[in-house]
């Protein structure tokens, strides 16, 4: 799947985070990029249209990157989105709790536009087996 | 204040900011501050606690501040608005987390809390522990940023 193609949502209450991301995703290819401030936000654009991966800050206010995912998956319709949680550290429960509750796969920051793109795809390859 | 603490930060500040800002900054001799005065325009602070406590802040020159956002975004800012001071409490948390990292090798477990930001000219730094506090400077060809830690076993 190419880049252009792929829809991605990125997650976090920080504008400017959400910025930096979409800046490197930019800088790899990716052209179909949508932002949500918090996790409320999230689900209401994942309802309202199809998303191809979700990348998602860990540490928000109201809803936490983990309950975020814990919904997605509780969710019918969008259970089978791919997850990618972005931490600020790998604190092994934090990881262990999140691959518990069906996280397809985690970047610690900081991170390059490389690995950011080599995660993602490798999300993709992974769920089009 | 324990010459272990220096590299963690030094490592972390350098790893983030050349991962996330692509600029390659110049680290020059660590030396002790004995005043509260800021040595930048804008300064993120982030309270440290664990096996051993205090806090860190990173201040910044306003050319460099500019600059590191600026490839951060990928947009040119040309004045300190709400994106840099975003960005500056953003780049604290993530130098915190990578120098945390380091921490461990040297057998400290740190966690750490939320990150503020000061901006003005000549603001303060009120660190947790007072005392003397850890300056590592470091230069861009833009302008001139420290790092600024108080750590106490």
């Amino acid at each position: 799947m190419n880049e252009k193609n792929i829809k991605v949502l990125i997650v976090d209450d920080f504008a400017t985070m959400r910025k930096v991301v979409r800046n490197l995703l930019k800088q790899v290819g990716y052209e179909d990029i949508v932002e949500a401030e918090d996790g409320v936000m999230a689900l209401k654009a994942l309802k309202s249209q199809k998303i191809d991966v979700i990348v998602s800050d860990w540490n928000m206010p109201n809803m936490t990157g983990l309950e975020l995912l814990k919904a997605v998956r509780a969710d019918e319709e969008l259970a089978k989105t791919p997850f990618l949680m972005v931490t600020a550290e790998a604190l092994q429960d934090n990881v262990v709790a999140a691959v518990k509750a069906g996280v397809n796969n985690y970047i610690v920051k900081p991170f390059t536009a490389e690995v950011l793109n080599d995660k993602i795809k490798k999300i993709m390859e992974s769920i089009n087996k | 204040m324990n010459v272990k603490f220096i590299n963690p930060f030094l490592e972390g500040t350098t790893n983030v900011l050349k991962t996330m800002a692509f600029v390659e900054p110049r680290a020059g001799k660590p030396y002790l501050k004995m005043d509260n005065l800021a040595k930048g325009d804008i300064s993120g602070i982030i309270g440290l606690t664990g096996s051993a406590t205090g806090s860190l802040a990173l201040s910044f020159s306003e050319g460099a501040i500019l600059k590191i956002v600026s490839n951060m975004l990928g947009e040119n800012i040309k004045s300190l608005n709400s994106d840099i001071k975003d960005a500056v409490g953003e780049i604290t948390n993530m130098i915190s987390g990578v120098a945390r990292k380091n921490l461990e090798a040297e057998g400290f477990y740190i966690q750490a809390a939320i990150p503020t930001v000061v901006s003005g000219k000549n603001h303060s730094i009120s660190h947790v522990m007072g005392g003397p506090s850890l300056i590592i400077p470091f230069e861009i060809d833009e302008g001139t940023f420290v790092v600024d830690v108080c750590l106490s076993e």
